[in-house]
Order: structure tokens, then C-alpha cells, then sequence
């Protein structure tokens, strides 16, 4: 595929890439958007196209009319399309989602030394509890599924939805600190003792910080753990330095989605910042949920007013016209005028924020809010047309 | 456990608040937190998620892990595991000394790196601590949202099934006390009249009852929009865009009339798209839960002010 020197649409940014990472905060319609970018990509540019979400509420499922799909992928069948009045997509649309704790095991079992290894680390509590709940672990293992998938090479574009972490960005820098993890002073310090039952003076004291707090049995968990999980070390490690490298790949590119609300807009800046200073390939910036621009014309906001103010006189003239009672259309003049000022009020708040919003990517596109849901391919697409050039 | 009917959501010491990102959960906090301070209670406010704009909804400087008056008779606090390691080992294990050691710090972040719930159980415990130590009427948290509260609120037995013995494990004991008494502890679950967060908000509160031993105390419903119009009303409201009355109130009012139209017609359709999700929501959620509705603000700032006009109607709604 060609490369374009400078994308001007989130078409041609998508079209010369082979793994958009969509990334926001909670509420401003990733998932949604992610999805709808690579429905798009599956109709207009081809191949296959494969959307990853990794939200553990099974959201895009939902979006996608899929039911229960797990990390394996899915084709979304062609009759979706067919009835989303797109019978002929050029391409394919893939979706996964991803289960952290199935794809641990696969980590554990691509990476252990030997079948009694892998046995041991997926039966160890700790191992249980870090691949089941461990917050952190999902970020990780999103991006090494993510690594995962396009190296197999089944996927022309793989579109991903990103966790919703504590700190946004955290998936990023994830694979990062699990090699600084696994290579860690402390671990080594921590496994010592039990590995050879010497505990040399220097570091006693440590222990029994630790023993006081934690109990040695949790501590012996631990350390059996980490001593299993040697075994894995190397692979591991090289791996997430892999992962690592495929996120500053110019084949990856990141597209910001948020909202216009002050706190998501707080957020997508310090995303634009980081991504920008830490040499990430940030492309696009999407603006969800954007309220219609005319809510933002002085002059009909005046006339709103106008509305509201004149009311009594105007209904006396509309019933001349429709004949229904007075007052109830003077009701109905003064609730459209005042709910038009009242929206007036967010539109102008929205339009402050995005001036607030100074550093931006190449592609900034505008995604009005849509007063209906979004559940089928064809709102999908809807969605995405508002976005696509 | 549903909460008995007399019991406020504010008579409760401890309370949860958390939603799917997005729909308002730091200000709802807020809004609880500047409504029982007002009724006389003392009441700490404690942000979790260090997003850091808990502080916003007060207009007041960042909070830091030492709780501050940010309102009258109001405390606000961040919570940083690290400090509240610190404070725990000085106050209730007396290991001051130890608290002092230099990769203390380290040491912990490693620990908790690699063992999960050590983070959220510093956090809960120092949470229920202050409940103990009874330094205020009221501690309200700004949580973690959705997919991540069962982890911090299963802390503590998770905490028990991985750790047999030691001061850690002896701790678990009285925090799930306080957690497990619904006249203490409540969980509130903020959502918008949405899919995605009324979706959660279900699905939570599923998880709540099969997974921690927290009572589920209320489902704040923020976000509401205004029912613009009444019976026979919305008729009326569909004639003034035919093209005789439209040519009128244009000649009247000087301009398009059609824009006004369209955002009202907006507005009606946004309220009715959502009155579905409401309808499904009050379906269910368990009887016996409180649903309490806050409007949508149209306010030109989310500061202060929109803070005090939510608490306005949270008293409102909890029957004040």
C-alpha cells in the first residue's frame, strides 16, 4: 500500500496503515468510533480488516450485533452488510475481543521451557490472580495480543480499542515496565532466599520488612512464582521489547477520540502531549458527540430569545394559522426557545474547549452527536461517514 | 443485602461511588459529598483515580493525601497507597521506624506490582480506618469506575485468600466488617440514561452481590434531560414547521425559524432515545435500591456552581 505524506482524512491515514490505535478516556465513544472505523475500512479500502476491543464489558459485541465472541476472530458475516445497505463491501470485517486470562496462558505456554513449567505457573495462585485480575495485566497483555495478531499476518488493518486504565496511557508504556518488571533488582532480591536459603546481612532487614507485613508463606508464593516465571525471562522479555517497537512502528498509528467536555478535553491534551513528546505516531484527533454547529449562531440564538420573549403574542398568531389552543402553543414557542438557548450554553462551552485544544494532529475530524443509538453495522457506518473524509 | 427504606444514603459512614467513565461520577461525589456537609455532618471527600480534578468541582488547588477543608465542615483528599502504607505502618503496626526505611517506597511498588489487591487494599483499608477512627460523619469516595470496583471493593477477601498470616492478614478482619455492615458501607452507582453505562450499571450490580460482600445503596441516574413538552403539546410543536406558520414567525422574529425547530427536535428525540434505557434500568435494578435522577446542567462551567445546583437537586431526590 501507498504511503501518504500527509493524511488529510482518516480514510487516507487508514489506508496507508496496518494498526490504528484508538485511545481516550471513559465515556467519549472509542469503542463505538473504533469499531465504525474499521467497518468503514472493510467497505471502502478492503482487505481485512480486523477491529481488537479489549473492554472487559463486552461493548463492542454489543455494537456489532455479535454475541459472546472471545479471542478468537470473528467474521462479521456479509449478511450484516447486506443489511446495513452495504451489499458489496470491498473487504472483509474481523472482530475480537480480547480475554486476558486465555491469552496468559498462551503467553506462559508459547514461552515455559517445558509442559511440567506450564503446568506449575498457570496452577500457582499468584499467576491465577495476576492473569484474572490484575489491572495492569490488561494493558500488557492488549498489547501483546495486539503484536500477537498482526504478526501472524491474517490482517491487512488491525483497528484496536484501548482499556480503560487508570492512567489512559499506561497500555503503552505497559509493555515497557513488564520487561523492566521481570528484570527488576528487587524480584532477584526476593527470590534469593528461597532459591538458595542464604540470606546474606546486607539484605536481612529487607525480609523482614517484608515478612512482618506480608507473612513469609505469601512471600514464598511470590517467590515461586517469579522463580517459574524465570524460566520464561528471556522470551519474555525480548518479546515485550517487540511489542514495544511495534507501537513506534510508522506502521502504527494512534488516533485520539474525546469529547468536548472539559474532563475527557483535560485528557485528550495530555494524551497529545505524551504521544507527541514520546515520538509516538499520533495522526488524528477525533471529536465525538459534537453538538450541531447551529447552536452556536448568535443571531439564532437571538431569535430564540425572540421567541421566548414575544410568545404570548406569537401563539396568539400561530392559532390564527392551526387553530390549537393559545396557550398551549405559547408553551411550546417558549420551550423551544428556551431549550434552544440552554444548548446554546454547552455548544458555546464546547466550542471554548476546542479552541483550548492547540497542539492537534494532522487529521482533525468532527463527529456530531447522534440523538440514536448505535447498535447495528449500519449505525456504524453512519457514524463513521461523519468521520471518513 | 438491599438497604432498608428508612436508611438515607447519607446515614451511611462509607460510600462508593462509581460508573462507567464519563458520566459524571467526581461530580455526583462532589455534589454528595457539599450536600451532607451542608446538612452538618463532617464529611471527607476522597478521589481514588488520580485523574486530580476533584478539586474543580470546589475551585480550590489540587488535593493532596493530607485531607484539606475545600468547603465548611468539607475535607478532600487524593489517595496515594504509598503514604497510606506510611501511615498505617506508623500508626497501627507502631513501626514507625520502619516506614522511614529508604526502599520502602520501592519495595512496595514492586510488592504491589507483582501481588494483586496489595494497592487496593492499602486504599481501602485507610478508607475504612478513617471510618473507625470515627474522624468524620462521612467518608465519600470518588472510586474506580466500573470495570475496576469489584477488584478494590474483593480487596480485602482476596487480600485473605492469598495471605495466611501476618498483620496484613489480621487486618482484613474489621475492614470486612465495616465493608459487610449495609448500615456502614454502601456502594452508589452513578450512570447516564444511556446505553453503555445503563448496560454497566446492570452488570455491576450483578457483580457487586456475586463477588463482595458490599451492599448496593442507591443508582444515581445523572444527566437527565428536561421533558420539553406535555400532552398534545409535541402536535402542536410538529405544526409550527409547516410552511404557512414557518413563513410567519419568520417574518416575526427576523430569520430561520427552522434551527430553533431542529434543536428542539433534537432535544425530544435525545430525551425520548434515552427514556428507553431509564425504562430498562428501572426494570432492573433490585427493588428496594433507591433510584435517584439528577438533571443535565446546562451550565456554562463545571465548577462551584454546577456543584451546588446538583447537590440542590441530590436533596431533593433523597427527600430533604
Amino acid at each position: 500500500m501507498a504511503e501518504a505524506e500527509n493524511p488529510t482524512s482518516l480514510e487516507s491515514l487508514l489506508a496507508a496503515k496496518e494498526i490504528a490505535i484508538f485511545c481516550g478516556s471513559g465515556g467519549v465513544g472509542k469503542t463505538t468510533t473504533a469499531a465504525a472505523a474499521a467497518a468503514m475500512a472493510a467497505v471502502k479500502l478492503g482487505g481485512k480488516v480486523l477491529v481488537l476491543t479489549v473492554d472487559p464489558a463486552k461493548r463492542l459485541a454489543n455494537a456489532l450485533g455479535l454475541q459472546g465472541f472471545g479471542n478468537v476472530e470473528t467474521r462479521v458475516p456479509t449478511s450484516a452488510f447486506k443489511a446495513a445497505g452495504q451489499p458489496h463491501p470491498r473487504g472483509e470485517l474481523w472482530a475480537a475481543m480480547l480475554d486476558t486470562k486465555q491469552s496468559w496462558d498462551n503467553l506462559v505456554r508459547r514461552h515455559a521451557p517445558d509442559p511440567a513449567t506450564v503446568a506449575r505457573i498457570l496452577e500457582n495462585p499468584l499467576y491465577q490472580n495476576i492473569s484474572g485480575r490484575f489491572v495492569q495485566s490488561h494493558e500488557y497483555i492488549a498489547m501483546e495480543r495486539l503484536y500477537e495478531l498482526h504478526s501472524e499476518g491474517n490482517f491487512d488493518l488491525i483497528v484496536v480499542d484501548t482499556p480503560p486504565t487508570r492512567n489512559a496511557l499506561d497500555f503503552i508504556e505497559a509493555p515497557e515496565r513488564m520487561a523492566e518488571f521481570f528484570s527488576s533488582r528487587f524480584l532477584r532480591l526476593l527470590i534469593v532466599p528461597y532459591r538458595s536459603r542464604v540470606v546474606n546481612l546486607a539484605s536481612r532487614p529487607f525480609y523482614q520488612v517484608a515478612d512482618r507485613i506480608l507473612g513469609s508463606q505469601f512471600l514464598q508464593d511470590i517467590a515461586e512464582f517469579f522463580i517459574l516465571f524465570q524460566t520464561m525471562y528471556a522470551g519474555f522479555v525480548e518479546r515485550s521489547q517487540a511489542v514495544a517497537r511495534l507501537l513506534r512502528d510508522k506502521r502504527t498509528t494512534f488516533v485520539v477520540v474525546t469529547t468536548l467536555e472539559a474532563a475527557p478535553v483535560h485528557e485528550a491534551e495530555f494524551f497529545i502531549d505524551v504521544l507527541t513528546t514520546k515520538k509516538f505516531h499520533l495522526d488524528a484527533l477525533v471529536l465525538n458527540k459534537v453538538l450541531p454547529s447551529y447552536f452556536n449562531d448568535e443571531v439564532a440564538s437571538t431569535r430564540a430569545a425572540v421567541l421566548v420573549d414575544r410568545a404570548p403574542e406569537l401563539a396568539a398568531k400561530v392559532a390564527g394559522v392551526i387553530g390549537a389552543e393559545p396557550a398551549q402553543i405559547e408553551r411550546v414557542l417558549t420551550e423551544v426557545g428556551e431549550s434552544f438557548s440552554n444548548f446554546g450554553v454547552v455548544a458555546q462551552r464546547e466550542a471554548a474547549q476546542r479552541a483550548a485544544l492547540s497542539k492537534s494532529p494532522a487529521v482533525v475530524a468532527a463527529v456530531p452527536y447522534f440523538e440514536t443509538d448505535i447498535y447495528d453495522l449500519e449505525g456504524l457506518l453512519r457514524l463513521a461517514e461523519r468521520f471518513w473524509t | 443485602m438491599p438497604p432498608q427504606d428508612n436508611l438515607n444514603l447519607l446515614d451511611r459512614k462509607l460510600v462508593f461511588v462509581t460508573g462507567k467513565g464519563g458520566v459524571g461520577k467526581t461530580s455526583v461525589t462532589a455534589a454528595l459529598g457539599l450536600l451532607a456537609a451542608e446538612r452538618g455532618k463532617k464529611t471527607l471527600l476522597c478521589e481514588v483515580d488520580s485523574k486530580g480534578n476533584l478539586s474543580d468541582f470546589f475551585e480550590t488547588g489540587p488535593t493532596h493525601f493530607e485531607e484539606r477543608e475545600v468547603q465548611p465542615n468539607l475535607w478532600a483528599m487524593s489517595m496515594d497507597t504509598e503514604a497510606s502504607l506510611k501511615q498505617y505502618l506508623t500508626l497501627q503496626l507502631k513501626l514507625g521506624l520502619m516506614a522511614r526505611i529508604g526502599p520502602l517506597a520501592r519495595m512496595f511498588d514492586f510488592v504491589a506490582t507483582a501481588a494483586p489487591g496489595v494497592k487496593e487494599i492499602v486504599t481501602v483499608g485507610k478508607l475504612c480506618w478513617e471510618v473507625r477512627e470515627r474522624h468524620y460523619d462521612l467518608v465519600v469516595v470518588d472510586a474506580a469506575p466500573t470495570g475496576h470496583i469489584v477488584g478494590q471493593l474483593a480487596a480485602p477477601q482476596a487480600i485473605n485468600g492469598l495471605i495466611q498470616v501476618g498483620p496484613v492478614r489480621q487486618q482484613t478482619g474489621w475492614m470486612l466488617e465495616i465493608l459487610g455492615d449495609p448500615a456502614m458501607t454502601g456502594v452508589a452507582i452513578v450512570t447516564t440514561p444511556e446505553e453503555m453505562p445503563v448496560n454497566e450499571t446492570i452488570e455491576l450490580q450483578g457483580r457487586i452481590k456475586a463477588e463482595t460482600n458490599v451492599a448496593l445503596a442507591a443508582v444515581i441516574i445523572n444527566r437527565v434531560l428536561p421533558e420539553l413538552f406535555g400532552r398534545g403539546e409535541e402536535e402542536v410543536f410538529e405544526q409550527l414547521g409547516d410552511r404557512e406558520v414557518l413563513d410567519m414567525l419568520e417574518g416575526e422574529v427576523g430569520g430561520p425559524v427552522a434551527p430553533l425547530l431542529d434543536g428542539a427536535r433534537m432535544a425530544v428525540t435525545l430525551r425520548r432515545t434515552r427514556t428507553e434505557h431509564l425504562d430498562r434500568l428501572r426494570e432492573r435494578i433490585e427493588p428496594g435500591i433507591p433510584l435517584l435522577y439528577l438533571p443535565y446542567l446546562f451550565a456554562r462551567s463545571h465548577g462551584l456552581r454546577s456543584t451546588r445546583q446538583l447537590a440542590e437537586a441530590l436533596s431533593a431526590e433523597l427527600g430533604f
